[in-house]
């Protein structure tokens, strides 16, 4: 991205050279692209937020400034010199430091053991506790934090943990300090101490990189952004600049239409007069989602479109009973008991892909063949195993359907590519013949080939009559696929359109919309 | 009981049994987990025959089979009973530590209800004892179950419970006495003969035959697979996850109880304290040394088979060549490690370098 000077109108605020300057960086696992030539300027006394919606290369560029991965390509200046960090300690001697979501301190030492762990000052060959606990109070008082520094770290909320955990960070005089996702476990009032420290940080001249999926405590804290996605640099801009429904759209993005826009013939045939197949009336959780209602229709492609936390993965969840809602009620045709638990939503035919493969789809010591068998196998039961000719004919067909590598059932499934595994946790859903198909990002982090097959597979699919609820960040393939569109935000539903003549900025606007009072009503 | 391998297993048995080219046959076994223990247990019995070339000689009395091997194979049937269920148990990332005290409340109610009862040396009383016994064991199973599948405690924990108080329930039922009891039928399950083997290791084998058969032939052993490996994303497939721990502890429960009773056939009497001592770790060992993961999934029933066999021969060795008392558990330790550490792939490049290295062949680094 050469053009990103053109791009981003200020230079920086002060006249001072950045502290750091990552430029070109491109980073592989495997063959597979994480960045790609990204570019990232940290300059001193500045509040720097790294956006991205999951997966577009945030933790990669942490890492890879901070040494836990090594650069395939590109260079980290640090003060005009060129800089290689082999490891974490390499980037902490320079003054890079990090403090991670969970914190890793030691629960039950005292504050002032925890910030001096590792330098404590000596006496006599022994500890000098007295000298210590000043130290760290000297410290923590310099950042506005009042804590004892002789109580026990382990007795403080998690807030409080987190600055002294900063507080231990910048003591080594750090430069640079990356905050990643402070904020995801703290109420408000926290959460504004938090910036108090970051402030008074900011003012002794740190420069500090914040990341954090909530736009509002972004556009209140940072100075600068710079916003990545599917591990490329999308641009750097000035907060004050900015709006947040213009971060929004450079998270998501225009996706480059390297794939075709797929017929959707299919709404034509949607019949909404007729009983949904799904329904969903008042449907909740406390904390996580708020009463929706939602009715999906057979041969319907439902898309549901909101940045991540808006409660897209927590309806899905609800819908297919892997959490258990609250409140409301879950019809699936005319049954409407509720569902206790995942096998019981298969009973009654519905399926979910999660948006996290690895944790929650793939078996990986399993075969590819028992991986794809196996919730037809739980539903017979074990006493009913699936009998070999069956066995065989499945596997052969869905490899062959989904165009699945390696080609052999035998394969363990940890030995298969991400988008392979998708394929094969598809088809897993695909034999049992559901009614109601739920998929939660079913092509994050897959190459764009297996990306394209799967989503003419689920075109394919409604079309054959299978109801689709369509989960994805990526607004232009939701509006590819879907036949109606549901927006959510803040855990909550908020619009509700057909599809017809739905562009991508009127799905970006409801989403970044909070401000905007002219809000749509629902279709 | 070549119908319970997988194929893959098959494959390297059946290449074991030696058809086909020396370095084929040499590239399958290396790609076997259970070459190493099979080895290992090779290894022993060389060793005593080294000591005592008529180590593995066997004769007939009265038309019933006596010797070393016979020995072995009788002794071996309580570790093997339990490495059975404990098999299960850890495939679904799970131990259960309880076992030994679970023996040890089976021979209690046994012997308890025998002498209790008016017929004492009855065949009635025996089998009335023994179902007692087992039922109650389920039932602790059961107890581990509920403790790991609904209340989410931690295995190792759970399970510790029921091995701590175990004992003192034993001690209870039988009233901190050493139970005696008179009654050959029960004896039998410990020192009796069908078709001229011991009656305990017939036992033990049909039970993991049954095992094997209903964990290979049916979908149990990889549903049970699966929930060892991502319990999660098994649930989220269908899989009654609880059922399947509940079934296993169940059945870890059944086979400590049967072990149990043969342990306390052996004396005719049940000791709360010392039924069954420390039999939960050489299980465990009988498992690991199997080839079957502490870390959940993947197991192999057969390589517990092995591996149960390899302890009790490790036993006898001690006493064989005549290893002085004090040293027993030291030699023990070693051996165990030994084959540990052949099984690891890391351990075994290793080894494999400096060989080359030494042999004068270029040595590759790791």
């Amino acid at each position: 991205m050469t053009q990103m000077d053109t791009e981003s109108p200020a230079v920086a605020r002060g006249t001072s050279d950045p502290v750091i300057e990552m430029r070109g960086i491109s980073i592989a696992f495997g063959g597979v692209p994480a960045l790609d030539d990204v570019d990232l300027r940290l300059f001193p006394g500045e509040v720097h937020a790294l956006m991205g919606e999951n997966g577009a290369g945030k933790s990669t560029m942490i890492k890879a400034l901070t040494g836990v991965y090594s650069i395939d390509s590109g260079t980290v200046v640090l003060d005009g010199e060129e800089q290689q960090f082999s490891s974490p300690a390499a980037s902490q001697a320079a003054g890079i430091s990090t403090v991670y979501q969970e914190i890793n301190l030691v629960p039950n030492l005292t504050v002032a053991e925890n910030m001096l762990l590792g330098r404590e000052p000596r006496r006599r060959g022994g500890i000098d506790f007295k000298a210590m606990n000043r130290q760290a109070a000297a410290s923590l008082e310099r950042l506005g934090i009042s804590v004892d520094p002789a109580s026990e770290l382990g007795s403080h909320p998690i807030a409080v943990q987190q600055l002294v955990a900063i507080a231990r960070g910048v003591d080594v005089d750090a430069r640079v300090l990356i905050l990643d996702e402070p904020t995801s476990s703290l109420d408000a009032d926290e959460v504004e101490m938090l910036f108090s420290v970051m402030r008074t940080l900011r003012d002794h001249g740190v420069a500090i990189v914040f990341v954090s999926h909530f736009l509002d405590q972004v556009f209140e804290i940072s100075d600068r952004m710079t916003v990545l996605r599917n591990g490329r640099l999308v641009g750097e801009v000035l907060t004050e600049e900015t709006t947040q429904l213009e971060v929004v759209r450079m998270m998501i993005g225009h996706e480059l239409a390297a794939l075709e826009r797929l017929e959707s013939a299919s709404g034509a045939g949607v019949d909404r007069s007729a009983r949904p197949v799904l329904k969903a009336l008042g449907l909740g959780r406390k904390g996580s989602l708020e009463a929706t209602d939602l009715d999906v229709y057979e041969g319907e492609v439902v898309g549901i479109a909101g940045l991540l936390g808006s409660g897209r993965t927590e309806l899905a969840r609800l819908l297919f009973g892997a959490d258990t809602a609250d409140h409301g009620s879950l019809q699936v045709e005319d049954d409407r008991s509720h569902l206790r638990s995942p096998r019981h939503a298969i009973q009654r035919k519905l399926a979910f892909s999660s948006e996290n493969r690895r944790a929650e789809g793939v078996i990986e010591d399993l075969t590819l063949a028992d991986n794809m068998l196996l919730a037809l196998q739980a539903r017979r039961g074990w006493m009913r195993p699936i009998p070999a000719a069956m066995r065989t004919r499945l596997v052969r067909q869905y490899i062959e359907a989904l165009d699945i590598r390696p080609p052999d059932p035998n394969a363990l499934m940890r030995n298969l590519s991400g988008g392979n595994q998708q394929k094969v946790l598809l088809a897993r859903w695909l034999i049992t013949e559901p009614q109601v198909l739920i998929l939660d990002e079913p092509t994050r982090g897959i190459d764009i080939g297996a990306k394209a097959q799967i989503q003419q597979l689920v075109a394919d699919l409604a079309q054959q009559g299978v109801a689709v609820v369509f989960i994805s960040a990526e607004l232009e393939e939701v509006l590819r696929l879907s036949d109606r569109v549901v927006v959510m935000r803040d855990r909550e539903k908020v619009a509700e359109r057909l599809n017809d003549d739905l562009t991508v900025a009127d799905v970006l606007e409801i989403i970044a919309g909070s401000a905007r009072q002219e809000e749509p009503s629902d279709a | 009981m070549p119908e319970t391998l997988t194929p893959e297993r098959q494959e390297a048995t059946a290449s074991h049994a030696g058809a086909g080219p020396a370095a084929r046959l040499a590239a399958r076994l290396s790609g076997s987990t259970l070459v190493w223990p099979v080895l290992a247990l090779a290894a022993l019995v060389v060793v005593n025959l080294v000591v005592h070339p008529d180590f593995l000689s066997v004769r007939v009395q009265d038309g019933d089979l006596y010797g070393n091997v016979i020995d072995i194979l009788r002794n071996a049937a309580p570790v093997l009973l339990i490495g059975l269920g404990m098999t299960l148990v850890i495939a679904t990332r799970g131990i259960d530590l309880s076992v030994g005290a679970v023996a040890a409340i089976a021979g209690a109610v046994a012997c308890v209800s025998i002498t209790g009862s008016s017929h004492e040396s009855a065949l009635s009383t025996a089998v009335v004892a023994s179902s007692l016994a087992l039922a109650t064991c389920i039932a602790l199973g059961l107890w581990n179950g509920f403790l790991v599948a609904v209340l989410g405690i931690q295995p190792i924990i759970a399970t510790l419970v029921l091995m701590t108080a175990g004992r003192g329930i034993a001690m209870l039922i039988t009233g901190g006495q050493i139970t005696l009891v008179h009654n050959t039928h029960f004896d039998f399950l410990s020192s009796g003969f069908v078709l001229a083997l011991p009656f305990a290791i017939l036992l033990a084998l049909a039970l993991f035959a049954i095992t094997g058969l209903l964990a290979r032939r049916t979908a149990l052993g990889m549903l049970i697979e699966a929930v060892g490996i991502n319990p999660e994303a098994s649930r989220l497939a269908g899989v009654r996850a609880r059922t399947i721990l509940w079934t296993v502890y169940a059945f870890s429960g059944l086979c400590a109880g049967l072990a149990g009773l043969m342990i306390s056939a052996n004396t005719s009497a049940a000791d709360a304290n010392n039924n069954g001592l420390w039999i939960e770790l050489d299980a465990i060992l009988a498992v690991v040394i199997g080839g079957t993961s502490l870390a959940g999934g993947r197991f192999s029933l057969v390589g517990t088979l092995v591996g149960a066999l390899f302890i009790q021969t490790l036993k006898t060795t001690i006493n064989v060549i005549g290893i002085p008392s004090e040293m027993n558990y030291l030699f023990k330790a070693i051996a165990v490690v030994a084959v540990c550490l052949l099984q690891s792939p890391k351990a075994r490049a290793l080894l494999t370098v400096r060989r080359r290295a030494r042999v004068g062949t270029k040595a590759v680094a790791a």
